[in-house]
C-alpha cells in the first residue's frame, strides 16, 4: 500500500530552518526499512504556475491553485503494510521535519 | 415477549459482534460484514418462530451471514472484477502474528476505535459494528439526522478501506494507549445516556448508558488484566446504580447528598465494589493506578456511605489529590474543591474555586458551585447571581430545575 506523506508548513508560523541533515538521516533509514519510494522538498509556492486547458486554450496563472496560510513544503511517497505502520513513521516525520505530516493512502 | 423473540434478542446481544468480526477476518471488508449479519439476523427473525431456534445460535447466525456475504460477493464479482480485488486484498497476506488476546471482537473494537478516525465516527462505528444498533437508532441517541447518521458510518467503512486501517490488536507497546482511546469512546457513550436526564428524554438515550457497560464488560472479558478497563467498568456501574435517585418523580437532578441512598441499586454497587477492591489489591502490590480507576475509587467511597454524613471525606480528598498528580485538568481540582468545603469549610473551598475562574468561567458547574459554597455562607445576593450564572449555562432541563429552585429557596 503506498501513501502520500505531505509535510506542511505554516506560513505565519514556520517550522526550524536546520531539519536537512535530520532528514537524511530519516530518508536513510526509510529506505533501509524498505518504506522509501520517494521525497523531496518544494520550492516556495510563489514558485507554483496553475496550468488550465479545459477551453479553448491553455491558460496559465502565476502562483498556487490556492492561497492559504498553511501549505505543501515537501512530500514523501512511503510504501506500507497498513495505516498503523505509516502513522508511526508520520509521527516521527512530524518530529523529524518540525512540521504537521498529512498521510493520504494512494487509491 | 415469546420465547423465539427473547432467544432472537439474545442471539443479538451475545453474537452481533462475534458474527460481524468473524465475516469482518474472513472477508477484510466491514461493509460486507456488517449488510450480512444484518441480513443473517433477519433470515433468524423470519425462520425461528416456524423452524424453532437452532441448538446454536451463534453458529446458525455466523453460517447464515457467511452464505449472504458470499452471495454479495459473487453478485458484485459478476458486475465487476475490480470488486474482487479490492476484496481480496486483506486476505492473501500471511497470518497476522497472533498475541495473547486472540479474538476477533477486539480487533473489531481497535478498527472501530482507531485514532485516524473522528470521535464522533469512533462512537457511531462502534455501536453499530460492535454493539449491534441500527443507524436510525444511534442516530435518535445522539439527536443527529438518520442521513447525516449513515452517511458517517459510510464515510468511515470507505476510510478504513482505502487507507488500510489495519484489522488487528495492536502491538504491546502501542496497546495501553489504544486501550484508553476505546475506554474514552465508551466513557463517552455512557455519559452521554447519563446525562440524558429529564421525563421527555428518549428511552433511546437512557439506553446507551446500558450499551456501554455491555460493551465495557465485553472488553473486560477480553482484557481481564488491564487495571483501567476494570476501573471504567466500576465507575459506570457505581454511577448506574444512582440512576433511578439521580431524577426526581418532578423531572428535578437530585444531587448526590440529598439523593434517596435506598433507591440506589445495591446489585450494581455491589458489583462495582468489587472491581475497586480488586485494583486497590493491585494498587498495593505495586500496579499503578489510571484516571478510571481513581474515580472508581471516588465513587466507591460515597457509594459506601448509608447516610450522606458517613461519607469519607479525607478518603475522597485523599483521591481526588492523587487524580489532580494524574491530570491537572480544572474541572477534576473543581471537584476537589467539593471535597475541601466538607472538610475545611465552604469557605476554603471558595478560595480554590475562585482561582480556577480564568479556565471555567464558562462551565455551568464552576458557578453552580460556587452559587452552593456562597449560600453556605450567607452570602444570598452573591450566590443568586452563581445561580443566574449556573442557569444560564446549563443545558439539561433536569439540572436548570434542580438550579432554579435552589436558587428561588434563597432568602
Amino acid at each position: 500500500m503506498q501513501y502520500l506523506v505531505s509535510v506542511i508548513d505554516d506560513k505565519s508560523n514556520p517550522g526550524s530552518t536546520d531539519r536537512r541533515p535530520a532528514i537524511s538521516t530519516f530518508n536513510e533509514r526509510l529506505i533501509a526499512e524498505g518504506y522509501w519510494v520517494f521525497s523531496g522538498g518544494l520550492a516556495d509556492t510563489d514558485a507554483a504556475t496553475v496550468i488550465d486547458n479545459r477551453g479553448e486554450q491553455a491558460v496559465f496563472s502565476d502562483g498556487p491553485f490556492v492561497e492559504s496560510k498553511e501549505y505543501l513544503a515537501g512530500v514523501w511517497v512511503w510504501e506500507a503494510p497498513d495505516l498503523d505502520v505509516a502513522l508511526k513513521l508520520a509521527a516521527e516525520a512530524s518530529k523529524v521535519c518540525d512540521r504537521k505530516i498529512e498521510v493520504r493512502p494512494f487509491q | 415477549m415469546s420465547d423465539v423473540e427473547e432467544a432472537i434478542t439474545r442471539a443479538h446481544h451475545n453474537e452481533w459482534a462475534r458474527v460481524v468480526a468473524a465475516l469482518t477476518r474472513r472477508f477484510g471488508d466491514l461493509d460486507i460484514a456488517e449488510e450480512a449479519a444484518a441480513e443473517a439476523f433477519a433470515t433468524a427473525v423470519q425462520r425461528w418462530p416456524a423452524d424453532g431456534v437452532p441448538p446454536n445460535p451463534g453458529a446458525w447466525l455466523t453460517t447464515t451471514a457467511n452464505r449472504k456475504a458470499i452471495d454479495r460477493i459473487r453478485r458484485e464479482n459478476k458486475r465487476d472484477d475490480k470488486h474482487k480485488e479490492a476484496q481480496m486484498v486483506y486476505g492473501d497476506g500471511p497470518p497476522e502474528p497472533v498475541g495473547a488476546i486472540d479474538d476477533d471482537r477486539l480487533r473489531l473494537i481497535f478498527t472501530c476505535c482507531h485514532p485516524a478516525l473522528a470521535m464522533q465516527t469512533r462512537v457511531a462505528l462502534t455501536l453499530r459494528m460492535v454493539g449491534g444498533l441500527t443507524v436510525p437508532e444511534i442516530a435518535r441517541a445522539f439527536l443527529v439526522q438518520e442521513t447525516a447518521m449513515e452517511r458517517r458510518i459510510t464515510r468511515a467503512k470507505a476510510k478504513i478501506k482505502a487507507a488500510r486501517i489495519p484489522y488487528r490488536v495492536p502491538a504491546v507497546e502501542d496497546l495501553p494507549a489504544r486501550v484508553s482511546g476505546v475506554l474514552a469512546v465508551l466513557y463517552l457513550v455512557f455519559n452521554e445516556g447519563y446525562l440524558a436526564t429529564g421525563p421527555d428524554t428518549d428511552p433511546l438515550r437512557h439506553g446507551l448508558t446500558a450499551e456501554a457497560i455491555r460493551l465495557t464488560r465485553l472488553i473486560r472479558a477480553l482484557l481481564p488484566g488491564d487495571g483501567e478497563v476494570a476501573g471504567l467498568l466500576a465507575l459506570m456501574l457505581l454511577t448506574e446504580a444512582r440512576r433511578t435517585a439521580r431524577v426526581s418523580a418532578g423531572g428535578e437532578l437530585v444531587p448526590l447528598a440529598e439523593q434517596d441512598r435506598g433507591a440506589w441499586d445495591t446489585g450494581l454497587i455491589a458489583e462495582g465494589h468489587r472491581l475497586v477492591r480488586e485494583r486497590l489489591a493491585a494498587a498495593a502490590a505495586g500496579a499503578a493506578a489510571g484516571r478510571y480507576q481513581i474515580l472508581a475509587a471516588i465513587n466507591a467511597v460515597h457509594t459506601a456511605a448509608r447516610d450522606v454524613r458517613d461519607t469519607d471525606w479525607s478518603q475522597v480528598l485523599a483521591l481526588y489529590d492523587q487524580l489532580v498528580r494524574l491530570d491537572p485538568s480544572p474541572i477534576i481540582a473543581l471537584n476537589r474543591a467539593i471535597a475541601v468545603a466538607e472538610l475545611d469549610g465552604p469557605q476554603v473551598a471558595l478560595a480554590a474555586v475562585d482561582r480556577l475562574e480564568d479556565k471555567l468561567a464558562g462551565y455551568h458547574a464552576y458557578h453552580a458551585t460556587r452559587a452552593d459554597l456562597l449560600r453556605r455562607q450567607g452570602h444570598s445576593q452573591q450566590s443568586r447571581a452563581a445561580y443566574d450564572r449556573a442557569i444560564e449555562l446549563a443545558g439539561n432541563t433536569a439540572e436548570t430545575a434542580y438550579l432554579t429552585r435552589r436558587r428561588d429557596q434563597l432568602r
